[in-house]
């Protein structure tokens, strides 16, 4: 555990709202190694985006965090390695030192996150000039280097123009340049790809791991389209309800997911394979935080729901190394209970298809 | 799949123009001369990347547009020019729209009731309050939503609801034809499954026909029976869902479909998508024909190109 930069020990959030107190993180753990792409995957209103707001130390006004630890670590001025904790500092302090400098983050809209009244250079040497030494013409010739990186043809050129003159995949690769121009630790993307085509997608997606191999740099990609995660993590977490459900290496959680929402989320993605003339769905819809969650948050929905799950939320069971799943199923004492027959075809397929490339599998 | 191949198209797209003017010296050609069929109880599938022109071409179908050149044929009815009063009646009841995103194109400070109810209450195609109610009600049931979601506003409901209204929206005149313009992209994968399949089982129950129009592609192919890509402003390549998807020929549809995500990690960290560039390819779209690859599959390509891809 010598490199874990980012440790999230047990958090939970509530925000007040007019109607009430909402528990939108019920205790999270998970961490983060050097150089390492991690996904979280979840539908909206699973509290995927506030726990890495928590991260950055952005939160909302109304946010209250109960309990819980953010330990991160990373080399500071003078070159030592420092470990904070940052749900202990406050804001002023996170905005000197982590926020755009350790942590950058690209969020979903590129044209809501770039200023449209700033030209592309102001805003990319704004932040290195508020975070480093740099001379404002070395501040230039970084950001024009930036811009190359991302790559960006006729990066003077461009310096000059405003957001607006830019494509939707050509303001995603500012944003990027600007995540990366004060050679951060870690970058957060928030469904970095969803405002965007499929071609741009995969150009997007492609310039984010280059980047990443070439800086060494951590990864938390925040998504809901699971093509996305096979492409790029190394590492899922699948949360639901504010709770992370089930977490593993992305071939345990992809080939053998073991949660039954994981199968559900599995099984709703349309395949190019299969002729089926109807689409899987998971029934209901996620619940409504407001109110306490008594047993499993899922069992509404479950199918193969237990009589247990209505009275007591499941542990996380162990199955591998790294493979962890919060289902009753697991327990020895349930029935055994096998992974729907379609799910279980598709998977041995993309299993077949995969061995190709892999033949441990 | 229901649609009837026999039958007389329901909408004939023929070398349709579609040009915006900005200045004096500067023309939009958003689309240029695309032509496509759709038949009764079938469902057309546009896709294309931003600026394909794609909505453009919806748009311009239902009248939103003045179509620069080319000729709509609705229902045995030309569209394309001036309509007559009872040509307009027809295409605004036959002819229905489902929007993008379903939190701005419902009127917030409307009921959903009213929102439903609008093009009835339009139409005059009810006798007393007592009617409107209950064909209202019959809508909502068959989108899902339950009675009493009648009188709440839009703001109360969740994205995939907001969708449902927008499609009873949609069916409450009973068209023939419907034309959804990326109706399921600003949904969560989940919700969008079973928007999805309600689209699929009110099709098998009306038998209305639809124009698809998105950039997802695994979601088109598994909703359309023939599918037609764009880019800029051209149509590409059309054929059934089957022969775009087994035998693809434009390069521009193979990076298209080379670019869909699978949930397959080992296969997906090992695959590369292939680019596609139109300025460096040396195709020149201006100069293409249609040339037929068999069946119902057309790629619109020069003699040579086409030569080239089919081998």
């Amino acid at each position: 555990m010598a490199d874990v930069i980012l440790n999230v020990k047990n958090l939970d959030i509530s925000f007040k709202t007019s109607a009430g107190m909402v528990h939108a993180i019920r205790g999270i753990d998970f961490d983060l190694e050097r150089g390492e792409t991690v996904a979280i995957v979840g539908e909206s209103g699973s509290g995927k985006s506030v726990t890495m707001k928590a991260a950055m130390g952005i939160l909302a006004k109304n946010a209250v965090v109960n309990s819980g630890q953010i330990d991160f670590t990373y080399t500071n001025e003078d070159g030592e390695l420092g470990t904070v904790d940052i749900l202990e500092k406050d804001k002023k302090w996170l905005r000197k030192h982590i926020n755009g400098k350790r942590i950058a983050m690209v969020f979903q809209d590129p044209m809501t996150s770039l200023d449209p009244t700033m030209n592309i250079g102001k805003q990319l040497v704004e932040g290195i000039l508020l975070h480093t030494k740099l001379s404002k013409d070395l501040a230039y010739m970084k950001a024009v280097s930036l811009l190359k990186e991302v790559g960006i043809e006729d990066a003077e050129k461009r310096m000059k123009q405003y957001p607006h003159q830019l494509s939707g995949g050509m303001r995603q690769r500012v944003v990027i340049a600007i995540a990366l121009s004060c050679d951060p630790n870690l970058l957060i993307c928030d469904e970095p790809t969803t405002a965007l085509d499929v071609t741009i997608q995969a150009k997007i997606i492609e310039l984010i791991k280059k980047v990443q191999k070439e800086r060494g740099i951590s990864v938390i990609y925040i998504t809901h389209d699971l093509g996305v995660v096979a492409k790029v993590a190394d590492y899922v977490n699948v949360m639901y309800a504010g709770k992370i459900i089930e977490k593993g290496l992305t071939n345990e959680v992809f080939y053998d997911p073991k949660h039954p929402y994981t199968w559900g989320l599995l099984s709703a993605m349309p395949d190019l394979e299969t002729d089926d003339d109807r689409l899987y769905t998971i029934p209901g819809s996620p619940p409504n935080l407001l109110h306490e969650v008594k047993g499993d948050a899922f069992s509404p929905r479950n199918r193969f729901a237990l009589e247990i799950d209505d009275i007591e939320e499941p542990p996380m069971f162990q199955i591998t190394k790294n493979h962890f799943a919060a289902t009753w199923l697991l327990d020895p004492r349930a029935p055994k209970v096998e992974m729907p027959t379609e799910l279980r075809e598709r998977l041995d397929r993309m299993k077949k298809e995969a061995s190709k490339y892999d033949s441990e599998l | 799949m229901t649609a009837n191949y026999n039958a007389e198209p329901l909408l004939k797209v023929e070398n349709l123009k579609q040009h915006f003017k900005v200045s004096n010296n500067y023309t939009v050609k958003a689309v240029e001369g695309v032509s496509f069929e759709i038949y009764p109880g079938e469902t057309y599938g546009l896709v294309g990347e931003s600026g394909s022109g794609k909505s453009t071409i919806g748009r311009s179908v239902i009248r939103l547009y003045n179509p620069t050149d080319g000729k709509i044929t609705f229902n045995d009815t030309d569209i394309t020019g001036h309509l007559s009063r009872s040509d307009k009646t027809m295409l605004r009841t036959q002819m229905q729209m489902i929007f993008q995103d379903p939190m701005s194109s419902l009127n917030p400070r409307k009921k959903v009731e009213d929102i439903i109810g609008e093009g009835l209450d339009i139409h005059h195609t009810y006798s007393s309050k007592a009617e409107r109610d209950k064909k209202i009600k019959e809508i909502l049931a068959k989108v899902g939503l339950a009675p009493e979601h009648a009188s709440r506003y839009p703001h109360q409901f969740s994205g995939g609801q907001r969708q449902r209204v927008g499609i009873a929206r949609a069916l409450i005149m009973n068209p023939k034809l419907i034309i959804a313009d990326e109706c399921i992209s600003a949904l969560d994968v989940s919700i969008q499954a079973q928007v999805v399949n309600l689209m699929k089982d009110i099709q098998a129950e009306t038998g209305a026909a639809y124009l698809f129009i998105a950039h997802d592609l695994s979601m088109v192919k598994y909703i359309s029976d023939r599918i037609g890509v764009l880019h800029l402003g051209h149509l590409l390549e059309t054929g059934t869902t089957e022969e775009i998807f087994s035998n693809p020929i434009h390069p521009y549809t193979k990076s298209l479909l080379s670019a869909i995500p699978e949930p397959n990690p080992v296969v997906e960290k090992n695959r590369v998508a292939l680019t596609y560039d139109y300025k460096t390819s040396g195709i020149n779209y201006n100069e293409g024909t249609e040339h037929l690859v068999g069946g119902t599959h057309y790629v619109k390509c020069t003699d040579a190109e086409f030569e080239k891809w089919s081998k």
